[in-house]
């Protein structure tokens, strides 16, 4: 048990590549929290999908102890937090159960999208920050402006931010000491009921369920029956420990600690973020506030190539969502794709992740449709339906009006592709909200449609700033517009998983670009194919994919028949992953390309 | 089943792989050398005539090919010499046809009485085009003049000549390639074989072709736009494809080659040649080394040229008899399909692609029509398990 003054808990914000993980590299790393020989890079980041991709998806979480320059021992309990957008929520609630954050920004790109609606956070919880300015080693580093820049742009005190690289080691001594004297210890009570927040949990194939917890009052042992206030569940306490960052058993927890326990729980959707943990036989009077659950946003189809793969995806699935609470799915049918799953996910990344680890993990081969908002469907009657997917969209004689949902986009971009992110905003029906400098850096509000984002914005904003935007957006409202179904029809036959909600307005050119995408995408056949897009019964735009005319192999003599063979089989093969519609077959890929956009 | 090589008949293919120089079309098994040593090369070949004649002693020889490469660098006395071998080994059947493929320069037109006397009844020429442009361009080492009269002497020593065209060549439009095809025609026996010109990985055209440097090559359209009209011009004159890139009169088809797309037994000797031999009742792969000096070792120093052979399951059959036998007009005789595949052709997909026009039946006879033969791969990848 630690004195609460030897306590301090941290988390770490920033832009993405800002150097968050190596900076958490290098505070495990000087402190010997890990032995050299353990240490490798990124360490927080556990998963292969993290690694890969050099992103955060999952919190994670060390306990570091530092001897300070004053004499003790400190307790540094550092949250690791994802920087996407999709992962927002994950961020809130970590933050939450810490006092105070390190704002690293990259002196040599100063602060974007993400750092602001992290730092935002930050603040909405409370917490002391301390500014690191990073990367001071590069040739391009510019502390002074990025100071001026962050008090610009965040509009907090930057005179004493610390400046270090993450890369070489400089100055994280002192970050170390600035952890402990300019961040505040936690309180609480350790005589008082025990009252703890639960912070994450995950599935570990070996311990089942892991509770990760902040205790606030009181003092959890190992043996403890305990109770979660929101669900009533109670349990025993089989297991408790830190993480160093692998697990180490310790015997109690007491105020401002933070930590991880097991208790026989099946599965981690018995667990609530944000729920209160406390006694079972000498509860805490009041909860703690908790957390809205994540909602999913973004939903998607997934159905396995192979219908045969249908049972394996289904299990998958199910185990997948033991330990991600925040996607859903239910059974699809689809005419075009037979038997599936309907997911929601947070974002267009977290859709990826899944549908990777389902690929990957699994095994299986799967084909992804077009992704989907939800939309709000008002009937004549009165009913609203939530619509997840553009196939059920009902009559439109019953329906009263449609609505989407809205968000509030801040992108950052240097002055000269200012235009050509106003034109892509635009061209995805934005309306202005704000529009402002920084140096030679704008920062633009706009109120977008979630349905022109969740897509292919990100891509096209990334190309058309050559990399240079950064990008964060919130849920703000639903609003209703003039929405339509849009139906793809591959010779004469709607292909269901092909249909999209769009605006009036802009669905010839949309459908003008998915048929034409889709002459590309889908292989000649045998004989000539008409692709159409239509609303309602009315064709909104039409191409037609000439027949095959000539395919053969002019010179097969000699008699060597295994070259050829092999060709043909090979082809076969490929043919055999497309999807049969009538007489047609479509590549799996066709499904999500044939959305994007090359406006 | 076990018979079911002899509905396509025996025949020998004996591969020279070298060329005076290597055309930057063509990726055969061919190779240019300074020095060849055809008195080692003559006992390698005939080594492999005698370990191959003890596999297949009981049979009746249908025809010898001599492809390359460039055969018509071989000594006439080595031909002869083969060929001695050949009738030593095998009984031959009384019209057996024996095939030389010679390249028409002067120096090789001169060997030709010599080949005639040796045994060789047929010639097939490669001429590839009829305007000294053109035979420029595809790297050819005879002019249009050399060709015509290569010929000319070819036709003065053997009953059967037959020569090659390649067209859809850089920047021929359909009216070239018609006049071109009637010029052919004119001189054209009864046997010629024209060849669209494909584009090859690992050829001089390929690389040209990968750094888009090759340009003036027709589009699909202008491609079987220029097949049909060549289908339609032979079979007008009287020289109709009996296959995809054949064309004779009635009679005059080259026996070997429909050996292999009626799906015979061939044996085959030399660099990189392949084989298809039904023994003990199970039809084996045979396949050889592809660099010349590695064949030679292997044939010198092992005994046999061959690499291991592969034994190809009936299903594996089913499909080479499909793949080879739908490129004849005359088609496949569907029976002879399900013995070897165990399954009948898909008649919903037959059924399909007879709509389409593509195929049809005639006479019991699965066949693939005009429009059909120009998209083969297609038609086979439909019906094909
Ligand atoms: N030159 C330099 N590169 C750094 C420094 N810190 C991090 N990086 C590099 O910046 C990239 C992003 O760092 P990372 O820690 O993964 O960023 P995160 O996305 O915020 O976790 C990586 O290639 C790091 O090696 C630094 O101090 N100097
Ligand atoms: C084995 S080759 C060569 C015979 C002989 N060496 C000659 O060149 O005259 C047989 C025929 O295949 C054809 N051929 C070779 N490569 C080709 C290609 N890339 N495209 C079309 N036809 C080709 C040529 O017409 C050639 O005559
Ligand atoms: S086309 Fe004939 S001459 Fe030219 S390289 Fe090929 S085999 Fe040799
Ligand atoms: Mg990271």
């Amino acid at each position: 048990m630690t004195q609460l003054d030897h306590i301090r808990n941290f988390s770490i914000v920033a832009h993405i590549d800002h150097g968050k993980s190596t900076l958490a590299d290098r505070l495990i790393q000087m402190t010997g929290t890990v032995a050299e020989r353990d240490m490798k890079a990124q360490l927080l980041d556990s998963m292969d999908i993290e690694r890969e991709r050099g992103i955060t998806i999952k919190a994670n979480t060390v306990r570091i102890e530092y001897p300070a320059k004053d004499g003790e021992t400190y307790v540094l309990n550092l949250i690791d937090t994802p920087g996407h957008v999709d992962f927002a929520y994950e961020v809130s609630r970590s933050m939450r159960a810490v006092e105070g954050s390190l704002l690293v920004v990259d002196a040599s790109q100063g602060v974007e999208a993400q750092t602001l609606a992290n730092v935002y956070q930050a603040i909405d919880a409370g917490h002391e920050i301390v500014p690191v300015l990073n990367k001071i080693d590069l040739p391009a580093a510019d502390p002074d402006a990025v100071k001026a820049n962050i008090e610009d742009v965040i509009g907090i005190d930057a005179s004493d931010a610390i400046p270090i690289s993450a890369k070489t080691g400089l100055g994280i001594p002192e970050v170390l000491e600035a952890i402990v004297h300019r961040l505040p210890a936690p309180k609480g009570d350790r005589d008082a009921p025990l009252k703890a927040m639960l912070v994450d949990s995950w599935y570990d194939p070996y311990l089942g369920v892991v509770v990760m917890i902040r205790v606030m009052d009181g003092v959890i042992r190992k043996g403890d029956r305990i109770k979660m206030m929101q669900t009533g569940a109670v349990y025993g306490i089989d297991k408790l420990a830190v993480l160093k960052p692998q697990m180490v058993d310790f015997p109690e927890l007491g105020p401002g600690e933070i930590g991880v326990f097991t208790a026989s729980i099946k599965q981690v959707r018995d667990t609530r973020v944000g729920d209160t943990i406390t006694h079972e036989k000498k509860p805490c009077a009041t909860p703690l506030p908790g957390f809205k659950p994540a909602q999913p946003v973004v939903f998607c189809g997934l159905f396995p190539v192979d219908a045969n793969d249908f049972e394996a995806l289904r299990d998958a699935i199910e185990k997948l969502a033991l330990n991600d609470a925040s996607f859903s799915y239910e059974m699809e049918t689809s005419a075009a794709l037979g038997f599936g799953f309907r997911c929601g996910f947070l974002g267009l990344l977290h859709l990826e992740v899944v549908r990777d680890r389902l690929e990957r993990e699994y095994d299986l081969d799967l084909i992804t449709t077009a992704p989907s908002v939800v939309f709000k469907i008002y009937m004549k009657d009165g009913e609203v339906r939530d619509l997840h997917n553009p196939a059920d969209m009902p009559d439109l004689t019953y329906v009263d009006h449609i609505e989407e949902p809205r968000i509030k986009a801040t992108i950052m971009v240097p002055d000269e592709y200012l235009g050509d992110v106003l034109k892509l905003c635009q061209d995805r029906r934005g309306i202005q909200l704000d529009l402002t400098y920084a140096g030679s850096r704008a920062m633009v509000v706009y109120d977008l449609p979630l349905a022109e984002v969740v897509f292919d914005f990100y891509d096209r904003l990334k190309s058309v700033t050559k990399g240079y935007a950064s990008f964060d957006y919130q849920l703000s409202e639903y609003r209703e517009d003039f929405l339509v179904k849009m139906s793809i029809l591959v010779n004469d036959e709607p292909v269901d998983a092909l249909s999209i909600m769009v605006h009036r307005d802009r669905a010839e050119a949309r459908g003008r670009a998915m048929v034409e995408k889709l002459k590309e995408l889908i292989p000649r056949h045998m004989f000539k194919i008409p692709i159409q897009a239509a609303i309602g019964g009315r064709v909104v735009a039409r191409e037609t994919l000439s027949a095959m005319r000539k395919d053969v192999t002019a010179k097969c003599y000699g008699g060597d028949a295994t070259r050829k063979k092999k060709l043909l089989e090979k082809q076969k093969a490929g043919k055999k992953k497309m999807r049969q519609f009538g007489k047609v077959e479509i590549p799996q890929s066709a499904f999500i390309s044939a959305l994007k956009m090359d406006d | 089943m076990s018979d079911d090589w002899r509905h396509g008949g025996f025949g020998l293919y004996l591969h020279w792989p070298f060329c005076a120089a290597k055309c930057p079309y063509c990726d055969f098994n061919s190779h240019v050398a300074a020095e060849i040593d055809q008195a080692r090369w003559q006992r390698a070949y005939l080594a492999e005539i005698d370990r191959l004649g003890v596999e297949t002693q009981d049979r009746v020889l249908n025809s010898v090919f001599f492809g390359g490469g460039t055969p018509s660098l071989m000594d006439p006395d080595l031909v002869a010499a083969i060929l001695e071998r050949v009738r030593r080994t095998w009984r031959q059947a009384n019209d057996i046809e024996i095939t030389l493929e010679a390249n028409p320069t002067s120096i090789e037109s001169g060997r030709f009485r010599a080949y005639s006397e040796g045994g060789v009844n047929r010639i097939s020429m490669g001429m590839q085009a009829l305007n000294d442009a053109d035979l420029t361009r595809l790297g050819r080492m005879h002019s249009a003049a050399e060709g015509r009269a290569a010929f000319d002497i070819a036709r003065s020593h053997f009953d059967r000549v037959s020569f090659d065209l390649i067209y859809a060549r850089q920047d021929q439009d359909l009216t070239a390639w018609e006049a071109e095809l009637r010029e052919a025609l004119a001189m054209a026996v009864d046997h010629f074989s024209l060849y669209q010109l494909t584009i090859e990985e690992g050829t001089a055209f390929g690389r040209r072709a990968a750094a888009g440097k090759l340009t003036g090559l027709p589009d699909e359209e202008l491609a079987a736009d220029m097949y049909l009209r060549t289908q339609e011009i032979c079979e007008a004159a009287g020289l109709p494809a009996y296959e995809v890139s054949n064309h004779a009169r009635e009679g005059a088809q080259s026996r070997h080659n429909l050996i292999y797309w009626r799906y015979g037994d061939y044996a085959g000797i030399g660099p990189g040649a392949h084989g298809r031999l039904t023994l003990g009742g199970t039809r084996q792969a045979t396949v050889t080394p592809k660099p010349p000096a590695l064949w030679l070792q292997a044939v010198e120093q092992r005994g046999s040229g061959e690499l291991p052979r592969e034994e190809l399951p009936l299903e594996d059959q089913a499909v080479e008899f499909l793949l080879f036998g739908l490129r004849l007009s005359e088609g496949i005789d569907p029976a002879r399909y399900r013995a070897l595949s165990g399954t009948d052709l898909p008649a919903e997909k037959l059924a399909d692609l007879g709509e389409l026009g593509l195929v049809e039946t005639l006479d019991g006879r699965i066949r693939a029509t005009r429009e059909g033969r120009a998209v083969l791969n297609g038609v086979i990848r439909e019906l094909m398990p």
